[in-house]
Parts: structure tokens; C-alpha cells; sequence
């Protein structure tokens, strides 16, 4: 086992090597984790792979030994047209998957436990919230009094909560060197705990189609030094405040550059970083959906085309 | 599209062709649109030249279109399968170069072959035609043609209730293909996911070319599933104990059972989502109390048992032929019968690993992921039983055993990125990845379309009466082959990577490499297509020298093979009477099974009719009229349905007799030809003097 365990290993590795020799590209992949749950969530790729390749490669060694051994135009073995049945081979048959299932159910329990995304991984997690709006993410630190476009900054170190939910259609947030990905739904919230264990930058994503701008729904994680978060903290702000208007503006269906386009500001990738306007505001974007005031907040309908995005 | 729904024509307006957005906004997307269009209306315009031409739209009618013959209609599907196939593949091609030329940044508009609304449809279309009318079709088909003539029966237990499933089917796939000319597709992929689909967010005609699509073709599957279950369990020839029958009629049953089960699961879905767009209701809007997890839920119900509704008939075409090219009996009857029965029940208790990600407990999700688990013991027993049937056997390395090969090599690694999915924990990272992409097409190209194509090319003398070419059939199968590896391997490694599916850009370069090779592989899928179509071309020109008259060809077993190629509309000249689990290879161990009966009666045939060929000329424009909001039609539509079904429960139909003498001279003429025939070794089989008479000495298995 350990040999297929090493076939498997290498044939990731060879994923993540490539990953890895990124030319300038964001981290992508779990393949190269920066937290612990990423992290586990390789590892037990791993495992399973190997595990796997117990029954895996008796096929794939042995159909082409078969075929060319039993070949019709030159048979080295014997001929046996009328067996059909062994009870031994059937026990081998029925025993050996049987007993593969019970060990890799044993690990998937516990690893799906140990990974429930609804389990905080300490005390005190750095609590973000998430809004899902077309093709782009908006991100809120209700503590720190801050809010982003497209960028989630988080402290090594720390665990980080987000709590998610969508203005818009069902989306599904993925940041995959940190964490596996969980569905945001408009009126409805869901969580990820995660942390970073090291510092870098990472590409975070929606993976559930959305619409035209879907491709370009991609955001910065930086995972930071604990100093460097609280300068970041400190240091701000595009000048824009989060309100209301604001929000209305960046629900429409644009990517992050035509957005900035409607704000007013350079049209760029660059995230967008706010005061906060309103703390609580995360909870009555999700109460428009339940006799919530509808009408604020953008409103619950389909929202506007953006107004660069419609001169282009 | 304009603004107001006219009372005559609905929403059609002269706009809504690729022809007018190619003139209204030029570029290499609507220039593919228009292209694509345009092969729609010259194929038609060619086949009808052809068809006058040829004057074959008398017999077309006369002996297809309202032939209540489950051989025929099997072959109906399979031609409407074939069809809907060309251009699934062509889509996927399309689709694989775009993606090629697809990197781009966040800052700069969307670039490569196609605009991303015209991304969004291809892939829609390509799996809803993948699996609704590609997948299903063939299996359907195949079934249609071997079920009866493998149980000893004459034809379906129900003949016409066959037609007007064919005919829902093929009218729901002409909906699809109506879509390339007017109007477009929805965007929401082939599960068509709300609140996305919904009313607010796609008000066009998109998702309601789907939902009636699949509301009609969905009717006429599970009215399928009802004719092969009854089938099953009526029309077997005497001595035909269950237990007795092939492994294909077994996977046959499993696919009925979950046919019958699983198909209202997703009426129920289309429906409510049909309610929600046209009759404002709110099951899955985001406001007013609607819940998106419903439709996830109730659309993987059906969906997961179908996964298994494509693959269980294929599996029973691989127990057919690694028995049959291998000269052995089949491994493990009684496991193989067990396995599948469990997996077709298994499958409708694993519905929810397709949203391990929506949010439930981590206890939810580990109790459908060990029951997805536990589903891989059964499969992982069948693979082991065919290998156990090729070895110590004579295995002779035809076309469908190419395939075979294909399936076992490649189908484990679906299965081992099967497993890995079915842990949530992992799941949560590659779900909705392109790894995802990668696993199901891994599992449904070398599962499900490696055994049709088996099928289909073991079956064909049955059919037609000559072979197919072995060369050119095994070139197609390696095509095949290489096609799948390269374009679907790379999808593995790009969503590990990160690469989300459904993507119409991309901004990482590292991308870059492994979308050029599967852009290759996808240049293999058209020429394994191409090739494909060839083998039915020069097997057809050459059709005098891979004639065998004599049925046999492969020296097989089962019931069908004892009747002549192509098969007579009444299939047996008097029903067989079964003794033996293989009673035609038992006959052949008794020597001289080609003696004829000693009397003949005369043979009761069901009589044709247009029935089948209205209702789905009436449900074609049912779907049409209400995808375009064109009341009239639709309520015209909507009555002639039950109008034509009382019409026809209003008349007295005679069956039509075929006269005992008829069937006594077709039945001695074809006796005596088998005995002026030469009988052909196995090493004879793919040369000219393999004539469907086999060497009966050499049979063992």
C-alpha cells in the first residue's frame, strides 16, 4: 500500500508543482494550503487516494495482463469456458471492497467532523461577514468598522468566522488555500471558520455560475501579520463610506472594474476599501427577504445593469 | 424580443434568430451562433431534398414513423441519440477551444471564441442534450431493440404507449435543436439551479426551452420505464425464469424500477419551477417564503438514480460481451444479479452528495457520503466479475472489447475521483470545480457511452444485417479513448488547481497549458465522431461482404442470436421454449439449435399507427407554443393530446395478422440458407466467410 500511496503522492505533487512554479499568479489550490484546514482537506486526498489504489490497481494491472495473456490469436494459459463461479474468489470479491468502504468511512467521518466549516478552530474568531452580489464579494468587519470590495484581509494566527449570505442568486464562496467552499443563499446565512497559518495572498472565488460577470467574481485573501492587520485597519478607507447609496450602486450587476467605474473611481481591479456606514446592516440585507424593508438596501428585484458596463 | 406578447405570434418577433445578432453585433460569438444555425437549416433543407429525392418518405412513414415495432423504434432513439451526439460533441469542441483562448484579467471585458451569455448556453445545452438526448436515447433504444428478442418476446408489452414515448422524447429534443434558430437557451446549466433560472433573473424564453424539454421528454422516460417493467414481468417466453434471464434483461429491470421512481422526481421539480415562471408562484423565489434548497433537493432525487439509470444498461452490456468475445460463461451470474439490484436501490439513498456544500450538519453529510461509499462495492464487484470472465478465456480483441478495455482502465480512475468526492471534506474543494467535470464525463464517456457504443456495434447485425467494420469500429474506439484521456484528464489537475466549472474566463496563466491539451483532446472527440460516422458509412458500402445472413455472428448465447440478421418484425417464428439460463448456447452444446418448429400459427402483430407520431407533433407544439407564450397553440396543443388518446381508445384496432404459411416459408427459407452456409471458426470472425453461422464445435462456454 504504501508503494500506491507514493504513486498517488506523486501524481498530486506534480498538480501542485505546477501550481506551485505560479508565474506571478494568486494561490489557488489546497494543494498548497496556508491554513489547517486546507491543509487537512490534502491530507485526506491523500489518504483516500492510497487507500483507494488498493482496489484501483488490480484493473488497471491486471485487465492488460489478462487481455494479453488470454488473447485469442496466441493463449499462453488454460482454457476454462465453463467456469462461472468460486465461492472463495466471491468472498475475496464482496470482503475486500466491503472492508476498503469501512476503513475509508471511518476516516471520511472523521474528518468531515473535524472539518465542519460550522466549528469555530478557537477563541475569539475575527468575525467578517459576506455578501455575495453579482460578480463581486462585498466583505464587512462589523467590529473593525471597516468594509471591502473584493479583498479579505486576515490576520495570521487568528481564527477568522464568515458569515455569508447573497443579494442576489445562490453563490458559493471558495478561498481554496485556506477553506473548502460553502453556498450563499439571499435571506439565508451560512458560515466558514478558517485561519492562516502563514502569510501570502490567495484567490478567493464564487464557484456557483452566476450570470456574464461570473468568471471575474474572484477576490484577494492577504493573510497578514497580526501588526500589519491593525495598520491595515488603521490606514483605511478609499474615502467612501458603505451606506446605503453606496450599496445600491455596487449591487448592480457588475464585476469589481465597472463598479468602481459607477463610484466614480478609477476603473481598475483594484479592491475598494470603506468606512462602514451602518453596523448592522449585514442582518437587514438579510431580513429584505423575510418582511424585512424590501425596498431598502437595493432592493430584492433584479438588479440594474451597471452604468459603465452598459456603455461598453 | 419585443415588449408586448402578441396574441397570434406571442413573443416571436423577426429578432430572435443568430442571423439578425450577427448582423446587430458582429464577432467570431455570433458568427459560431449564426454558423451553427445555418448547419440546423441546410441539414433539414438537405434531408428533405434527400428524402424526396430518394422517395423515401413513403417508407419512412409506413415503416418507421408509425411502426409500433420496439426493434424499430430501439432504432429510432439510437438514430435521434446519434444526432443529438454530433452536435453535443461539436458543442463541447466549441466550448474547449473557447476556454483555450479564454485567459484574460479582471480589469479587461471577457475575451476568447465566445461571449460568456453564449458560453452559458453551450455548456446548458451540451449537458442537457448529453444526458436527456444523447445518454437516455441510446439506452432507451438499446433496450427497446435487445429487451424483447433477449426475453423471447415479440414486442413490448405495450407497442404504442412505445411510440408516444418515442415521440415525447424526440419532441423534447426538438425543442432543444429549435433553440439554435430562435430564441436562445437558458444559462443555468443542465440542472437549471434557481433562483438564477427564475422568473427575475432569466426572463427570456431560455429556461423555458429547458423545462419543456424535459417536462415532455421526462413524460415519455417514465413512460418507458413502465413498458420495460411490465415487459419484464409479462411478456417473458415460457421457461424464462428471472433467474434465467440475461444480465442485460436484469440491468433492463433495474433501469425500469428507477425509471418508474426517480423520473417524477424531476417532473415534480420542472413543474414547480414552470408554476414559478409562469403562474407567479414562489417555491423558489428569494422572496415571498420561496427556498431554492427544495429544488436542489428534489432535482438530485431524480438526478442521482439517473446517473445510474445510464450506467446500469451499459453495465449490462459489458456482462454481454466480455461473456460472448471471450468464449466463456459470464463470472458470478448471481453476484452480478445481486450487485446491480443494489445499486440500483443504493442510488436513491445518495442524492444529497451532489450539495454537501449547502450548509446542513457535518452528521447529514456523513451519512450520505458513506451511502455514496458503499454504492462503489456493488460497481467494484462488477468490474471484478467481467475480469474474472476474461480470464482463462479465449478473449478475441474486437471492437467492443476495445471499449471494454477503455471502460476498465478508465472508468476505475471515475471511480477513485468518485470516492474522493464522496467525502465531504474534500468536497468542499473541488465541488462545482472542474474536477467535478472531469469525474462525471470520466465515469459517463467510459461508462455509459463506451458501452452503448459496445452495444451498438455488437447488436448491429442483429439489426441490420452486416456487420460494422471491426478496423474501422476499433479506430473509432481508440479515438474515443484518446479523446476522453486528453480532454478530461487535464480537467482533473485545472480543478484541483482551483479552476471553477462553468467558466467563461480565466485569470491564471499556469491554466494556460492544460486548457491547450484539452483543447486537443477535444480536436480527438471530433475525429472519433467523424470516425464514428465513417464505420456506419464504408460498413454500409461494403455492406454484401459483412452480411451475415445467418444471425450468429459471434457465436453467442443468448435468445437473439437464434433468429436471422436483420431480424423479421415478428423476431421468432414461434415463441421459444427456454430451459437453460443460456438456452441458445445450450441448444448449440445439444447440437443442430437451427431445427425450425414443428408447426406454425398464425402471428398477431400490433397494427401501425400515426398515434405516437401526433401526440409528439402535438407536444412539440405544446412546448413551442408556451416557451414563446403563444396561448392559442398552447391550448390547442394541450387538447389534442387527450383528443387524440380518446380518438383512439374510441376505435376498435385489429391487430394485423401475419398468416402461419407467411412465417412457415420465411422460416424454412432462412433454415435452409443456414444450412448451404459454411460455418465460421472464431478466428474467421472478422473476415468475409463469417456469413452469421457459426462453428458450433467450438462454442463451450
Amino acid at each position: 500500500m504504501s508503494w500506491a500511496r507514493l504513486a498517488a503522492g506523486c501524481l498530486l505533487a506534480l498538480i501542485a508543482t505546477d501550481a506551485a512554479l505560479a508565474s506571478g499568479a494568486l494561490q489557488q489550490s489546497f494543494l498548497q494550503p496556508m491554513g489547517p484546514v486546507a491543509q487537512e482537506q490534502a491530507t485526506h486526498l491523500m489518504r483516500v487516494v492510497g487507500i483507494t489504489m488498493i482496489v484501483i490497481l488490480p484493473v488497471l494491472v491486471g485487465v492488460p495482463l489478462i487481455l494479453w495473456r488470454y488473447r485469442y490469436a496466441k493463449p499462453r494459459g488454460a482454457y476454462a469456458p465453463e467456469w462461472e463461479f468460486s465461492g472463495k474468489l466471491e468472498y475475496a470479491l464482496w470482503g475486500v471492497p466491503v472492508l476498503i468502504v469501512i476503513v475509508l468511512a471511518s476516516w471520511l467521518w472523521y474528518s468531515t467532523h473535524k472539518l465542519d466549516p460550522y466549528e469555530p478552530l478557537g477563541p475569539d474568531p475575527l468575525q467578517v461577514q459576506a455578501i455575495g452580489l453579482d460578480w463581486k464579494w462585498v466583505f464587512i468587519y462589523p467590529a473593525e468598522g471597516i468594509a471591502t470590495v473584493d479583498e479579505l484581509v486576515v490576520p495570521v494566527g487568528r481564527p477568522v468566522e464568515l458569515t455569508l449570505t447573497t443579494d442576489t442568486v445562490m453563490q458559493s464562496l471558495l478561498i481554496a488555500p485556506l477553506t473548502g467552499q460553502i453556498y450563499a443563499m439571499p435571506g439565508m446565512t451560512t458560515k466558514l471558520n478558517f485561519a492562516a497559518t502563514r502569510t501570502g495572498e490567495a484567490e478567493g472565488e464564487n464557484t456557483q455560475f452566476n450570470g456574464d460577470g461570473f468568471g471575474r467574481q474572484k477576490f484577494t485573501l492577504r493573510a497578514v501579520e497580526p501588526g500589519d492587520f491593525a495598520a491595515w485597519i488603521a490606514r483605511g478607507d478609499s474615502g467612501l463610506t458603505l451606506d446605503e447609496a453606496t450599496y445600491a450602486t455596487l449591487r448592480r450587476r457588475t464585476v469589481l472594474a465597472d463598479a468602481r467605474g459607477d463610484l466614480g473611481l478609477e476603473k481598475s481591479a483594484e479592491p475598494i476599501v470603506m468606512t462602514l456606514g451602518q453596523q448592522d446592516m449585514f442582518g437587514q440585507i438579510v431580513a429584505k427577504y423575510h418582511g424585512g424593508e424590501a425596498e431598502r438596501w437595493g432592493g430584492t428585484g433584479l438588479p440594474q445593469t451597471g452604468m459603465t458596463g452598459a456603455a461598453e | 424580443m419585443s415588449g408586448q406578447t402578441s396574441p397570434i405570434v406571442g413573443n416571436l418577433d423577426w429578432n430572435v434568430t443568430p442571423f439578425t445578432d450577427v448582423l446587430q453585433h458582429p464577432g467570431t460569438s455570433t458568427i459560431i451562433g449564426a454558423f451553427a444555425a445555418s448547419v440546423l437549416v441546410l441539414g433539414a433543407i438537405a434531408a428533405v431534398a434527400l428524402f424526396t429525392r430518394m422517395r423515401w418518405w413513403g417508407p419512412l412513414y409506413r415503416n418507421w414513423l408509425t411502426s409500433p415495432d420496439a426493434k424499430r423504434i430501439g432504432i429510432m432513439y439510437i438514430a435521434l441519440a446519434l444526432i443529438m451526439m454530433a452536435r453535443g460533441i461539436i458543442e463541447g469542441f466549441v466550448m474547449r477551444a473557447h476556454q483555450a483562448s479564454a485567459l484574460g484579467t479582471l480589469s479587461a471585458q471577457e475575451g476568447g471564441l465566445v461571449a460568456p451569455d453564449h458560453f452559458a448556453q453551450l455548456f446548458s445545452t451540451h449537458g442537457t442534450i448529453m444526458i436527456f438526448f444523447v445518454a437516455m436515447p441510446l439506452l432507451i433504444g438499446l433496450i427497446n431493440f435487445v429487451l424483447p428478442q433477449q426475453l423471447g418476446a415479440r414486442d413490448m408489452a405495450f407497442p404504442v404507449l412505445n411510440q408516444v414515448s418515442l415521440g415525447l422524447t424526440a419532441a423534447g429534443a426538438a425543442l432543444v435543436m429549435i433553440s439554435l434558430l430562435v430564441g436562445d437557451f437558458g444559462t443555468g446549466g443542465w440542472t437549471m439551479y434557481p433562483p438564477y433560472t427564475g422568473k427575475i433573473f432569466s426572463p427570456g424564453e431560455g429556461v423555458d426551452y429547458w423545462l419543456w424539454a424535459i417536462l415532455i421528454s421526462g413524460m415519455g422516460s417514465t413512460l418507458t420505464g413502465m413498458n420495460f417493467a411490465v415487459t419484464i414481468f409479462k411478456q417473458r417466453a415460457p421457461g424464462m425464469h428471472l433467474m434465467r434471464m440475461p444480465l442485460f434483461c436484469w440491468t433492463s429491470l433495474c433501469v425500469a424500477i428507477m425509471l418508474i421512481y426517480a423520473m417524477p422526481a424531476l417532473t415534480v421539480s420542472s413543474a414547480m419551477l414552470a408554476l414559478d415562471r409562469y403562474a407567479g408562484f414562489h417555491f423558489f423565489t428569494n422572496e415571498a417564503g420561496g427556498n431554492m434548497m427544495n429544488y436542489a433537493n428534489i432535482f438530485w432525487m431524480f438526478g442521482h438514480p439517473e446517473v445510474y439509470i445510464l450506467i446500469l444498461p451499459a453495465f449490462g452490456v459489458f456482462s454481454e460481451i466480455s461473456s460472448t468475445f471471450s468464449g466463456k460463461r459470464l463470472y458470478g451470474y448471481t453476484s452480478l444479479v445481486i450487485a446491480s439490484m443494489s445499486i440500483a436501490v443504493i442510488s436513491f439513498t445518495v442524492w444529497l452528495h451532489h450539495f454537501f456544500t449547502m450548509g446542513q450538519s457535518a452528521g447529514v453529510n456523513i451519512a450520505f457520503g458513506i451511502a455514496t461509499m458503499v454504492i462503489g462495492v456493488p460497481t467494484g464487484v462488477k468490474i471484478y466479475d467481467w475480469m474474472a470472465t476474461l480470464w482463462r478465456g479465449r478473449v478475441r480483441i474486437t471492437a467492443p472489447i476495445v471499449y471494454l478495455t477503455g471502460f476498465f482502465l478508465l472508468f476505475v480512475i471515475g471511480g477513485l475521483s468518485g470516492i474522493i468526492l464522496a467525502n465531504p471534506s474534500i468536497d468542499y474543494q473541488v465541488h462545482n470545480s472542474t474536477f467535478l467535470v472531469a469525474h462525471f464525463h470520466n465515469v459517463i464517456i467510459p461508462g455509459v457511452l463506451f458501452g452503448m457504443l459496445a452495444g451498438i456495434h455488437y447488436w448491429f447485425p442483429k439489426a441490420f444485417g452486416f456487420r460494422l467494420s471491426e478496423t474501422w469500429g476499433r479506430r473509432t474506439a481508440f479515438l474515443f479513448v484518446a479523446g476522453f484521456i486528453f480532454t478530461f484528464m487535464p480537467l482533473y489537475a485545472l480543478g484541483l488547481m482551483g479552476m471553477p466549472r462553468r467558466s467563461p474566463t480565466f485569470q491564471n496563466p499556469d491554466f494556460l497549458p492544460w486548457m491547450y491539451i484539452a483543447a486537443l483532446g477535444g480536436v480527438l472527440m471530433l475525429c472519433a465522431l467523424a470516425s464514428l460516422i465513417w464505420t456506419f458509412w464504408t460498413s454500409y458500402r461494403h455492406r454484401a461482404a459483412l452480411a451475415v445472413p445467418g444471425g450468429d455472428p459471434w457465436n453467442g448465447s443468448t435468445l437473439e442470436w437464434s433468429t436471422p440478421a436483420p431480424v423479421p418484425e415478428w423476431t421468432f417464428p414461434c415463441i421459444p421454449q427456454v430451459s437453460a439460463r443460456h438456452d441458445w448456447g445450450e441448444r448449440k452444446r445439444a447440437g443442430d439449435p437451427w431445427h425450425g418448429p414443428t408447426e406454425y400459427t398464425d402471428i398477431e402483430m400490433p397494427a401501425n399507427t400515426a398515434h405516437g407520431l401526433l401526440i409528439a407533433v402535438a407536444a412539440f407544439l405544446l412546448g413551442f407554443a408556451m416557451v414563446w407564450h403563444i396561448w392559442w397553440l398552447a391550448i390547442l396543443g394541450v387538447l389534442a393530446i387527450p383528443g387524440l388518446m380518446l380518438l383512439r381508445a374510441m376505435r376498435v384496432i385489429e391487430p394485423r395478422i401475419i398468416p402461419a404459411a407467411q412465417v412457415a416459408e420465411a422460416d424454412s427459407r432462412f433454415r435452409q440458407l443456414v444450412a448451404s452456409l459454411p460455418a465460421a471458426t472464431r478466428a474467421d470472425e472478422e473476415t468475409q466467410r463469417n456469413r452469421g453461422v457459426p462453428d458450433i464445435s467450438e462454442f463451450a462456454g
